[in-house]
């Protein structure tokens, strides 16, 4: 499962975010969660989404779930999804009634499709009728994502009552006990209230309705963060395993960055609610681009990469509230520059030998640096000397 | 030294923030200024109307009128003169009640919180007990074998029936506070026990306290009023129960003299919604999410992208 | 089932808690007024009740211990005394006649009022935001304030004295109807228990529509609801199954733990109306110092409490698979 393989998918084009945007208000100011974020997922493409926490990742799944609830409001943007061509009832059914929509919102825009939908302009129905069906969402922490008061066969059929109406009970049972199998879990436990449950064995049976309706996509925001390590990679081959089988596709958010350098095809990072590198793992692994990226990945210790001095990053998110101006990251950035200060940096391929290799940085930009591309060892002399000298700093107080 | 005066300063801006949200939301603002109101009633009513509020005059019965604006009682009382004086004498009790019944409350909470085991065994047990026994009968016991029959029956009898619901409610929070860092440290800096359960961990319970204790005086307003309204009360002050009091017993309500017990009851209506209403609004501080959504502030395109 | 026989226990702690409060009571008040009223009644009485009643009023000058084994003994065997308010009626027949009217009314005023207050909290949480959660919300804060026996004498005045619409006091038409199985008597008894079921509904329904309210938003940004959301299920399953369902868990517990609040407030309300109950009992027995009574009418409230408790713990086990099935 090499990374050409998959950049080379035939599949297509699953879902397009078009300059999203996502704001909070709240009582002391708008927070701007997403500013413009654009992303492409192929189908079958396992796509990672990293970041510190507040960088808008999990924002970007709930925008795309449409799970947002007030005070946020998706500001501005386009969520176009390309349903697949096959004759399932429910995708008929789903086409038919958008089409119209798909052409209204991509009048005045470059129309990419006809066959596209737009997430953003569903009704109701139409929405009840997407969700799970084409995209499902596994939540952070399995413990609170199952209902306390119904079993597990309820909350798998339930779906199934929903979406299929015409499956009888007996089927739907069978489906579900099927399911259960699937993620190795014993049928006996349909009946099973999730607080008799281990957490692994929650994270699994959550995993299991997410596959009811096999949908093209499942988002799985930190799958995995509430569950010891054990446990957490026995999950992970599973993911990966039943991928392999049913070839969905996954946005998968994690601030763990090592993890998607394993997992990923493409991997996206966020900083202050917008994108600030969309790199392939290998790309990525080899050269992060962007400074953030770079003191990202030596966050955490990698089983790959060489073996650097874990210096972290200096500083901490900004207040979304607040956000700097032009480079967002400049204030802890061991390479700014003053154009980084007051010029918002474009979203340009790094380097002509990786075109698609995209970085939002004025390193990469022929307007502002003209030289050389910095490279790991300068990340790392420069991040060790802001280190230092934030060390020192330290002492002097 | 910078250390501490940073932090003394944060804790200034804390306490400002504190205040601006409080008094940013609108439940609080509102119940603040009805409690306000009735506050400089019970100050300042009386001395406009310095009259004894007892004093009978020959107008019975009359309705409100430019002489008497809430109308008299059967012995000629002035009904408006009763009520000023009648606010001051329960907001006076409601609170006075009220902070007893607290201390009561805060004492056995956060002790049986904090230790645990056997003491809270017991502790809790009692406070379960007292919570489930029916008050107001109890109370009504409490009061009829009582040698003497005034304010001071209506304390006890009150503080003993009341203080079970904030013991509840403060133990839970102290077993979820007891194994907090800042508890553990100031453990391990060798704080006496006391010093730990009533300095360290008290002013963290803050908001709970102040709620239990607006809770606290709904429940005396009302119950003191009930007792009264029994006669179990001292028949001849003048608090907002005994006019009720009063006017039941001179069937006010077949004599038609709505004037006579439409007012106390308002009062004590309006006196607990308004803290009721300061009540909701700290909960709503601390727990943002039961905040009515405000409306109106989006676009009508962007409220569908957002519904759901 | 472990969990039952806990709160089994819990309650007989209870019952025995105000067993002998009600002992301890009498014995509390120095000058205690009781006495006064034995020199009273001396005489009057045969000397076994005038025995009896000195032990339960706390004048008799046995030693404390025996005083509490012959009250008990009496407890056991049915015996709460002398009412003097009937004299020489036994409490325990003057409770009998009196309970079954406040058990009628005070029950299905509570279930009506609790049943109505849990669906609006649940409406006015499905419509957040809309004019019933901006208009129904602060209303309801007002009402929850309001003193039952207050709002029974306006209600009193307003329905009864000025409009005429309902008979203002007793328990049915004693001039035309027989107490009995007979439909005349019952249909005059539901018309007679109109105004004060009306008067404790309205009192008591602000506090479970609140604590719904409160307990549905807490319940519905759960990460459960948002995932039936994602799940594309209806929002009347969504609304029910997963957010009622469990909101309703922390809202029978504040009815278990209000239940003596509300038959507090009944009762005075009952005494407004002259509804022949308890709290009208409460009322002539404080009014002729029958203390006996008042004790009596204590227990027997306080056993229908808990009872009432019992009857919700049954319902949370019902309800709650953590609690039914035990584990973490």
């Amino acid at each position: 499962m090499s990374t050409k393989e998959i950049s080379s998918n035939p599949g297509g084009t699953l879902l397009k975010i078009k300059n999203i945007s996502v704001d909070y208000h709240a009582a002391n100011g708008t927070v701007h969660a997403l500013t413009d974020v654009s992303i492409a997922l192929e189908r079958g493409q396992i796509l990672g989404l990293a970041g510190e926490s507040g960088s808008g990742k999990s924002t970007l799944a709930y925008a795309i779930t449409r799970l947002l609830r007030p005070p946020a409001e998706i500001t501005g943007g386009q969520l176009l999804y390309y349903p697949r061509h096959r004759d399932s009832e429910v995708e008929g059914r789903l086409k038919g009634s958008s089409r119209a929509n798909a052409r209204a919102v991509t009048t005045g825009n470059m129309i990419e499709s006809t066959d596209a939908v737009d997430i953003l302009q569903f009704s109701p129905a139409e929405l009840r009728e997407f969700r799970w069906s084409e995209l499902s969402i596994v939540f952070q922490s399995a413990m609170n994502a199952l209902n306390p008061v119904l079993n597990i066969g309820a909350q798998i059929t339930d779906v199934l009552r929903t979406h299929q109406p015409a499956m009888g009970a007996d089927a739907r049972r069978k489906r579900a006990i099927e399911l259960l199998r699937l993620v190795g879990i014993a049928p006996d436990r349909i009946r099973s209230y999730p607080h008799e449950l281990s957490g692994g064995m929650r994270q699994r049976a959550i995993i299991a309705i997410a596959l009811a309706l096999s949908p093209e996509l499942i988002i799985m925001d930190e799958p995995t963060t509430a569950l010891d390590v054990v446990v957490q990679r026995e999950i992970l081959m599973e993911i990966m395993d039943l991928r392999e089988r049913l070839n969905f596709s996954v946005i998968f958010i994690t601030h763990d960055l090592s993890l998607l350098l394993e997992l990923a095809d493409k991997i996206a990072i966020m900083y202050a609610g917008r994108i600030v590198e969309m790199a392939t793992r290998g790309e990525l692994r080899h050269q992060p681009r962007h400074p953030y990226s770079y003191g990202l990945l030596n966050s955490f210790p990698t089983l790959h990469g060489p073996r650097r001095r874990m210096t972290g990053i200096p500083g901490s998110p900004p207040d979304l509230r607040d956000i700097p101006p032009g480079c967002a990251f400049h204030p802890r950035c061991p390479l700014a520059s003053e154009a980084c200060h007051n010029t918002l940096p474009t979203f340009l391929p790094s380097t002509p030998d990786t075109p698609g290799q995209l970085v939002a940085c004025h390193l990469y930009d022929n307007r502002f640096n003209a030289g050389e591309r910095p490279t790991n060892a300068e990340f790392a002399v420069r991040y060790e000397s802001a280190y230092e000298a934030m060390q020192g700093t330290r002492k002097a107080v | 030294m910078i250390i501490s005066s940073s932090t003394q300063s944060t804790a200034m801006l804390r306490l400002r923030d504190t205040w601006r949200l409080i008094t940013l939301n609108r439940k609080v603002s509102f119940g603040l200024a009805i409690l306000a109101f009735f506050v400089l009633i019970a100050i300042f009513g009386p001395l406009f109307f310095p009259k004894d509020p007892n004093t009978f005059s020959q107008d019975i019965l009359q309705p409100p009128s430019a002489a008497h604006w809430l109308g008299t009682t059967q012995t000629g009382q002035d009904v408006l003169t009763q009520l000023l004086y009648g606010t001051r004498f329960s907001l006076v009790m409601g609170f006075l009640i009220g902070t007893l019944t607290m201390i009561i409350s805060i004492i056995i909470g956060l002790v049986s919180g904090y230790f645990g085991g056997w003491i809270d065994e017991v502790l809790s047990l009692a406070t379960n007990v007292f919570l489930v026994l029916p008050t107001l009968p109890l109370a009504i016991l409490l009061a009829a074998f009582a040698a003497y029959r005034g304010p001071l029956t209506i304390v006890i009898v009150l503080v003993v029936t009341g203080w079970s619901w904030g013991a509840r409610v403060l133990r839970a929070q102290t077993l979820s506070m007891r194994n907090r860092d800042y508890v553990e440290a100031a453990k391990a800096s060798g704080e006496s026990t006391l010093r730990i359960i009533f300095f360290e961990i008290l002013p963290n319970e803050i908001s709970i306290v102040a709620a239990e204790f607006l809770g606290t005086v709904i429940y005396v307003i009302l119950a003191e009023t009930g007792l009264e309204f029994l006669g179990l009360g001292d028949i001849t002050s003048t608090s907002w129960g005994t006019m009720l009091y009063w006017a039941g017993n001179n069937d006010a309500l077949l004599l038609g003299a709505w004037w006579w017990f439409l007012p106390p009851g308002l009062c004590i209506a309006l006196l607990g919604a308004g803290l009721a209403f300061i009540n909701f609004g700290i909960d709503e501080i601390a727990n943002p999410r039961l905040r009515t959504e405000p409306k109106g502030a989006k676009s009508s395109k962007s409220r569908k992208a957002t519904a759901s | 089932m472990r969990h039952l026989i806990r709160r089994i226990g819990f309650y007989l702690v209870a019952l025995w808690a105000s067993v002998t409060l009600n002992f301890i009571i009498p014995h509390l008040s120095p000058g205690n007024p009781a006495q006064a009223l034995m020199a009273r009644m001396r005489g009057k009485l045969s000397p076994q009740a005038q025995h009896a009643l000195e032990i339960s009023l706390g004048v008799n000058h046995d030693p404390l211990w025996s005083q509490y084994v012959q009250y008990i003994n009496n407890l056991l065997h049915g015996n709460l005394g002398i009412s003097i308010t009937y004299l020489p009626t036994p409490v325990i027949q003057v409770i009998g006649q009196d309970l079954p009217w406040t058990l009628v009314l005070v029950g299905v005023a509570l279930i009506i009022s609790f049943v109505v207050g849990t669906v609006l909290g649940i409406i006015v949480v499905w419509r957040r935001g809309s004019f019933s959660d901006s208009v129904f919300t602060p209303f309801f804060t007002f009402l929850s304030a309001i003193p039952y026996f207050w709002l029974a004498l306006v209600l009193l005045y307003l329905l009864g004295s000025q409009l005429n619409w309902f008979p203002i006091h007793g328990g049915y038409d004693s001039d035309n109807t027989v107490p009995g199985w007979n439909l005349d008597f019952i249909l005059s008894a539901a018309q007679y228990a109109v105004l004060p079921a009306i008067t404790i509904v309205i009192g008591s329904i602000a506090g479970w529509m609140l604590g719904m309210r409160n307990a549905m938003i807490t319940t519905l940004s759960e990460d459960y609801v948002l995932m039936a959301e994602a799940k594309g299920l209806t929002s009347w399953r969504i609304m029910f199954t997963y957010g009622a369902r469990n909101a309703i868990l922390p809202n029978i517990t504040a009815f278990a733990l209000s239940l003596g609040f509300v038959v507090s407030g009944s009762l005075l309300t009952e005494i407004v109306f002259s509804y022949p109950g308890i709290g009208f009992a409460i009322l002539q027995a404080v009014d002729n110092l029958d203390y006996a009574l008042l004790q009596g009418i204590f227990l027997v409230i306080t056993l229908a409490v808990l009872g009432a408790n019992f009857l919700a713990d049954l319902m949370y086990v019902l309800l709650d698979p953590r609690v039914r099935l035990g584990g973490s």
